[in-house]
């Protein structure tokens, strides 16, 4: 098997927006004329490009994963209320988030893939449930505290050989963008974005449909609540932490190029959709872009980045469908 | 006075790549006029341009004299030209009467007339002796034959002076090709010019008057049918001179092991089965639409299980439940059905090759490395590169890279359901020769085709179905009518 | 017809065909389910020493489905058309705000401002559906996008209520008919006639075509273009009604009205509780109403029995997809 560096369709427009975006950044900002400012901004898009990343396996196999926001909500809820300060407790509640998010990907997968719902309800009735639920038991207002040990995964940063200090969250970006990869790459990565284009011609080829759908969802619970842990360390407790970050998910990744219903996109260009919304914000920030008008201007180009990725995208269809008929044979 | 249709000098580019070079075509009313060529030749490109779903870039289209341009399908059906699409147009959720008349329902005081349209489809299925189907039942209950009919009843309501089809019989079992073909002759009486596009050699030779052919885009020639032979055709088609021989068959003495058997096995839609297929044995399996061919296919791969008999590979008696468990197995399954099941469209050459040992062998065997480039070539796949869609691929190629993605996991029995189904000349052959080739490496073949031609010049023996289950079996080489005699229930012993 | 040139035998046909008996569609099940969760909330309220069904009870069901029900109604021409709109909570607010400010509490200003709030909703709406079907954008990130939009022209420009309506105006939002608020009737004379506009209608027809398959209607000579777009105009203006009666019913236009609510999510629960199917193509408002007044009377019950508000949204959640489980279950039996 060759390893070269091939990027899958519809990679290239939104590295061009994060380019530009950059570019802008660089410009605009001073902050920005240094690889820390850049690394700060890394380290702010860390968790939505986590949850770009979750949200990328169930969109790729062809669902829609709602209750992302939600969750991070909850896991950060969560964790306040056990740890409730004390350092000692940090560990297990860490484990505990990531088992509560596990459990809620699971429950979002069984429902879809058992009981035939689209995962579209299924993972609203899931945002409704965790909102409700979480606030049930705290009694409408997070209570708790995180502690330092907690938070350090989302504010500190690490001596790197040779970098100096890096953010442990973009460290744990790294890891899990790397992991990504390469299950993409495998076999079973692929067969997840086959299940996307045609789950029938899967099951024929013996491929295990369910189980498949059912680890995309597993993965994007558990990476929402990765994101949780990072969130719930930078911003702190609050209700409003996950608020619409379900939204904000799904846009990076079909600004990404990745196809709503599934079959079609790749990883990284999810997450470099994620990235790009990030530099956005924080380019319209510094722009002076008060901060009510930003959500207008961040509609306006979703709609616009969209459209010229369907439009561009059916232009080369036609073109690709013609030019097949100049026959090569197959090479390897 | 018939109406004459003209399309001079059509072109249809898509950015810069001309898929119609200046192609002429002559309709007349009260003909049948066959439209060839192999895929990719520019059929469809010019079916859609007659029905207003593309624009030509040059060239005209007149109607009796007057020049026509369409804007949309709803202008060409204005101008009285109706489509029959080779992929089914209908709403499944809908009913008959409201498929028939979608786009153009009839309004009465503001309202759709529901009960007019009811009366009228009941009408016109009367007129074609289908007065079976229910006008006002969802088209998701009625079988495919049946869905056929509505597709023409569509067409036909809209007042056509021309009716053009695409692979009509595709979906058809024999008997209801035989309904068609009088439905054509009838239509073509009353004054209707009839544009029929197909690629059995033999529908065209039984219908069409005259007949057209296309290579890469333009127009090659237009002849009557009877000063054309099959041979003259294919040469126009492919360019050269292909032969119409099938592959020689196994020799019976140098036929291996049993390696699939069926004893009384059944289910739901087939039953009381009891066959065997030994290594290096083509089988074929008979039988019009309905008749348990494809739902025994099925049942063999795990989709529908048997649920009574047994079930033997290589002399052992197992249980598939599941296509992966078949899969597993060494069971490999050619659907009829190559988009809806058989493919992942968007997915590149590569990961559909490889997407039967991913998805079903155990991780280790599943990710050892296999020679890609030579699985590709043993098919001879035509593509770009191996990280083309295959969506952009021909029928031929595209069934080629599903029979690669069964070779990846060497299979030790193959069912293949319809493999030459809407695929041209050449691949056909392609695809022929393969099947055999497997054969020969041992492989035990269970073959499906409605093709009797094809079924006839490839199977070493012939199993014939009706109504469920084995109406009996024929040696290689049997009569069409010995085929058929056996499909419509004659029994055995009119004809053995 | 032109081959036909001999009359042709005329088969009788049952002038209301379909006589398929009863069958539990997806709309029945949801009024069996709106019945039986009356029956149990009742017997609940009842054990704690209250009437769920007395006029208040009723008035208060009733109030909770007018505004939903506007907006579900406007969802459900949409998610038939294959289509989505996310932007519905957003323009609610903005229609409040529209028809509030411009009647400035004169009651001449009535007419201008419901006339201009519905054209803004309207302008919305063509947005919404040129997007899709101009910028081929996906249904549901186009009509997020522009929830975006306004979402930023609300946040730039108001902090809170503005504009004042008529005290003439406001008996739109408080008079009733014995227990049930004019409002209400209004509501369900405007899902009647888009009843009627679907079932009955050409562009029904079409709309159920474009939601079944996109390129079957295309091929069949539907405008299928002409048909999305319409269907969000339509979708717009039920939710501009929407803000308009919230307007009355506030006195004063509110920018978060709509999202407080959850119209955007809400509404799309009730058209699925419905029954339509969120692929589009199948269902209607007949159900989505059944729906509304399901969500609205769990509300009511909760409310009668005191319980913690954050319990509905859970229940709300279960419900939700407990109801399309339900469905699915069926659709795939009858497919077998």
């Amino acid at each position: 098997m060759s390893f070269r560096p091939r990027l899958a369709e519809g990679t290239a427009p939104v590295l061009v927006v994060l380019v530009v975006l950059l570019v802008g950044l660089a410009i605009a900002g001073p902050a920005y004329s240094s690889p820390e400012g850049y690394l700060a901004l890394l380290k702010r898009a860390a968790p939505l490009m986590i949850l770009a990343i979750g949200q990328y396996f169930v969109i790729v196999s062809g669902g829609f994963d709602l209750s992302v926001g939600a969750l991070v909500t909850a896991g950060v809820v969560i964790a306040a209320r056990l740890i409730d300060g004390e350092d000692s407790a940090t560990a297990w509640v860490i484990l505990l988030v990531l088992a509560f998010g596990l459990l809620v990907g699971l429950v979002n997968g069984l429902v879809t893939t058992v009981l035939l719902v689209p995962s579209f309800i299924v993972t609203l009735g899931m945002l409704l449930v965790l909102d409700g639920a979480v606030f049930l038991w705290t009694g409408g207002a997070p209570r708790g505290a995180l502690s330092p040990g907690f938070r350090e995964f989302g504010r500190g940063a690490v001596d790197v050989p040779l970098l100096g200090e890096v953010p442990w969250s973009v460290l744990i970006l790294l890891a899990i963008l790397a992991a990504a990869v390469l299950f993409m790459r495998g076999g079973t990565g692929r067969a997840l974005v086959a299940v996307g284009d045609n789950e029938q011609a899967v099951r024929l080829s013996g491929g295990r449909v369910n189980r498949l759908r059912l680890l995309a969802f597993v993965l994007s619970g558990l990476l929402a609540a990765v994101a949780a842990i990072l969130l719930g360390g930078f911003a702190g407790v609050s209700a409003q932490v996950g608020a619409g970050l379900e939204f904000r998910a799904i846009t990076a990744v079909v600004l990404g190029g990745v196809l709503l219903g599934g079959g079609r996109g790749s990883v990284v260009a999810a997450t470099a959709g994620a990235l790009s919304l990030e530099a956005l914000f924080t380019l319209l920030n510094l722009l002076g872009v008060a901060g009510a008008l930003e959500s207008a201007v961040q509609g306006v180009i979703i709609i616009g980045a969209v459209a010229y990725a369907s439009l561009g995208v059916g232009l080369r269809h036609r073109f690709t469908r013609t030019t097949t008929k100049q026959p090569a044979t197959a090479s390897g | 006075m018939r109406t004459t249709i003209t399309l001079a000098g059509i072109s249809k580019s898509f950015l810069g790549v001309p898929v119609l070079r200046g192609v002429d075509l002559e309709l007349r009313g009260g003909e049948v006029h066959a439209l060839m060529g192999e895929n990719g030749a520019g059929k469809s490109t010019l079916l859609k341009v007659l029905a207003g779903v593309h624009r030509p870039d040059a060239g005209s289209i007149e109607i009796d004299g007057v020049e026509h341009s369409f804007a949309g399908p709803a202008d060409a059906q204005r101008a009285g030209i109706a489509i029959i699409h080779q992929e089914f147009t209908l709403l499944p959720h809908r009913s008959v009467a409201e498929n028939v008349y979608l786009g153009r329902e009839p309004v009465r005081r503001l309202r759709v007339d529901r009960r007019r349209m009811v009366e009228e489809t009941a009408r016109l299925l009367d007129w074609l002796g289908e007065d079976g189907v229910d006008p006002t039942a969802p088209v998701s209950a009625l079988p495919v034959a049946q869905r056929q009919v509505v597709e023409i009843v569509k067409a036909l309501s809209t007042d056509a002076r021309v009716l053009a089809m695409d692979e009509p019989t595709a979906a058809l079992a024999d008997h209801e090709v035989e309904l068609l073909y009088d439905l054509v002759r009838r239509l073509r009486q009353r004054g209707i010019a009839i544009l029929y596009v197909s690629h059995r050699m033999r529908e065209v030779f039984d219908l069409s008057d005259r007949i057209t052919v296309l290579k890469d885009g333009a127009f090659v020639t237009c002849a009557p049918t009877a000063e054309l032979t099959s041979a003259d055709l294919v040469r126009h088609m492919v360019g050269r001179e292909l032969g119409t021989l099938y592959p020689e068959r196994a020799d019976p003495a140098g036929l291996g092991a049993v390696r699939l058997a069926l004893r009384g096995a059944g289910n739901a839609r087939v039953r009381e089965v009891d066959l065997e297929v030994r290594a290096g044995e083509i089988v074929g399996v008979a039988g019009l639409q309905g008749s348990g061919r494809s739902a025994l296919a099925r049942a063999v791969f795990g989709v529908e299980p048997f649920t009574s008999g047994t079930l033997e590979l290589d002399g052992v008696a197992t249980r598939i439940t599941s296509p992966r468990g078949a899969v597993r197995q060494g069971v490999a399954f050619v659907t009829e059905d190559r988009k809806g099941e058989g493919l992942a469209l968007r997915q590149s050459v590569r990961d559909n090759a490889l997407l039967v040992r991913r998805s079903a062998l155990p991780p280790r065997r599943g990710r050892a490395a296999v020679d890609l480039a030579a699985l590709l070539e043993s098919v001879n796949v035509v593509a770009r590169d191996e990280h083309q869609e295959v969506r952009f691929l021909s029928g031929g190629n595209q069934q080629k890279v599903v029979l690669a993605k069964w070779l990846a996991v060497d299979p030790a029995v193959l069912v293949a359901d319809e493999p030459t189904r809407g695929i041209d000349v050449g691949a056909k052959k392609a695809v022929h020769h393969l099947l055999r080739e497997l054969a020969d490496r041992g492989v035990a073949v269970l073959m499906i085709s409605s093709e009797l031609p094809e079924l006839i010049g490839m199977s070493d023996r012939i199993l014939v179905m009706h109504d469920g289950r084995l109406a009996g079996e024929l040696p290689a080489g049997a009569s069409e009518t010995a085929v058929m005699a056996l499909a419509t229930g004659h029994g055995v012993g009119e004809v053995a | 017809m032109t081959v036909q040139e001999k009359p042709l035998p005329v088969r009788t046909v049952p002038a209301r065909t379909r006589s398929r008996g009863f069958a539990f569609t997806p709309t029945v099940v949801v009024y069996l389910a709106l019945a039986v969760l009356l029956v149990v909330g009742s017997v609940l309220v009842a054990l704690r020493g209250g009437v769920l069904l007395d006029q208040a009870g009723l008035l208060n069901i009733f109030t909770r489905a007018t505004a939903l029900g506007l907006v579900a109604i406007g969802q459900t021409i949409v998610i038939l058309a294959g289509s989505l709109d996310l932007s519905v909570a957003y323009l609610v607010g903005l229609t409040s705000l529209v028809a509030a400010e411009t009647m400035a509490g004169q009651a001449g200003m009535i007419v201008p401002g419901v006339l201009l709030a519905l054209a803004v909703a309207a302008v919305v709406g063509l947005v919404n559906g040129l997007v899709i079907t101009v910028l081929r954008a996906n249904a549901f990130i186009a009509t997020l996008g522009v929830a975006l939009v306004l979402r930023g022209y609300l946040e730039h420009n108001y902090t809170g209520p503005a504009g004042e309506v008529p005290r003439t105006f406001q008996h739109l939002g408080y008079d009733r008919v014995g227990p049930v608020p004019v409002a209400a009737l209004l509501m369900l004379g405007i899902a009647a006639m888009c009843w009627w506009l679907l079932t009955r209608s050409r562009p029904g027809y079409h709309l159920y075509a474009v939601g079944g398959d996109l390129e079957v209607a295309r091929l069949s000579g539907v405008r299928t273009r002409r048909t999305i777009v319409t269907a969000h105009v339509l979708c717009s203006v039920a939710a501009g009604l929407a803000g308009i009666y919230l307007a009355s019913r506030l006195g004063s236009g509110a920018p978060y009205v709509g999202t407080d609510a959850g119209f955007d999510l809400e509404s799309i629960a009730a058209v699925v509780l419905g029954g339509t199917l969120l692929a589009g193509g199948r269902g209607g408002v007949v159900g989505t109403i059944g729906g509304v007044f399901i969500l609205a009377t769990l509300d009511t019950v909760f409310d009668d029995l005191a319980v913690d508000p954050f319990f509905k949204d859970v229940v709300r959640g279960v419900v939700l997809v407990t109801a399309v489980a339900l469905y699915a279950r069926r659709t795939v039996r009858r497919q077998s």
